[in-house]
């Protein structure tokens, strides 16, 4: 639901959806989860714990494929790679949520 | 713990030993599960006697019943939309739990359960569990279009699907570790305060006046320590809320 979008009847629609919204029958469009606001050593705090986990995930899983398949070490090395990617990409999401169009 | 030889033994307070003499030695029922317990019934007992009088104008116990109820109502409403309502069991259960037991483990002879990670990775598992479970319901296989965001470059689907995937599993990790490590630390430090407050007493008279500064320091350190207390369970459950609306609403 686009706010300027005016298809057709656009003066009803703005009217009903503006009657609805006064009687609370539509659920509220849900903003995009905003970062919580903490300070800065809880914002710090919150992306070295992400990056953490997301490393640790990655090795996790790198080293599950690798016991086995028995490739030691291809899988391994290749997962903590990906496992740094998605911690920066949770960091990014983290600071930037409402800007990334796929995010939520 | 003598004066002399004194060594700081900061993590020797997360060890577990049974709890209620020989009848919990047997069930191995340790003083973890005892503060849990306790927690529990302290909800309970916060809701059935915050509740019960039914007062229009509410006294202060009624109204610190109804404050929570009220908090939690609205975190799951603002947070997951209006089908937040159906999971507000779930989180205010989450919530209260964390909240008791962060705050019984700053009192005297109690226990932090929140600060032992098998208890924290429990909850974030169940949380996680939960989160799949309501999302797979609702949209069935199209949950794992969630890996896929929109108008990627097709190219790159070797290296995003895997990322979005060890992005999704970390959640449990990141939920679990943050909660644990705030609670160790800030118990940590009590010790290694309390440790330095004894080590100067017994250097003498001197000393006694040098401990002044590690108590006082202590003293801040228990006000930030109900803030962490707080904020860390109000961060758990904001985010198992932020998730659950991911579940609920994909996209």
């Amino acid at each position: 639901m686009t706010q300027g979008g005016d298809h057709g009847d656009g003066s009803f629609e703005a009217r009903l959806r503006a009657a609805r919204d006064r009687h609370g029958l539509d659920p509220k469009p849900v903003e995009a989860p905003r970062p919580m606001a903490a300070s800065a050593m809880g914002v710090g705090m919150r992306v070295g714990v992400e990056l953490l986990a997301t490393l640790v995930v990655g090795l996790g899983i790198g080293w599950g494929l690798d016991r086995w398949l028995h490739t030691s070490p291809i899988f391994l090395a290749l997962f903590v790679v990906l496992g740094g990617a998605a911690g920066v990409m949770n960091v990014y999401r983290l600071m930037a949520p409402g800007r990334m169009p796929g995010s939520k | 713990m003598a004066g002399e030889a004194h060594t700081i033994d900061a993590l020797g307070q997360f060890k577990l030993h049974t709890a209620l003499g020989p009848i919990g030695a047997s069930v191995n029922f340790s003083q973890s599960n005892l503060m849990m317990v306790v927690a529990g019934v302290l909800v309970l007992a916060l809701m059935y006697f915050g509740a019960k009088p039914r007062a229009v104008v509410p006294g202060r116990l009624q109204a610190a019943a109804e404050l929570a109820y009220d908090f939690i109502h609205k975190m799951c409403v603002d947070q997951i939309g209006e089908e937040g309502k159906r999971f507000f069991p779930f989180v205010f259960t989450l919530f209260f739990f964390v909240l008791f037991g962060n705050l019984l483990g700053l009192l005297p002879f109690s226990f932090a359960y929140t600060s032992h990670i098998a208890v924290t990775a429990a909850l974030a598992l169940t949380v996680i569990v939960l989160v799949t479970v309501v999302a797979l319901s609702i949209h069935g296989m199209h949950f794992f279009t969630y890996f896929w965001p929109h108008g990627a470059p097709k190219a790159l689907a070797p290296i995003i699907i895997p990322v979005e995937v060890i992005s999704y599993l970390s959640r449990p990790v990141s939920l679990s570790i943050r909660l644990f490590a705030n609670m160790v630390a800030g118990h940590v430090m009590f010790e290694v305060f309390a440790s330095f407050m004894i080590m100067m007493a017994g250097a003498g008279a001197i000393g006694y006046v040098g401990a002044v500064g590690p108590l006082a320091l202590n003293v801040v350190l228990m006000g930030f320590e109900l803030l962490v207390a707080f904020l860390q369970a109000y961060v758990f459950a904001v985010l198992t809320c932020i998730y659950l609306h991911d579940a609920v609403h994909l996209h």
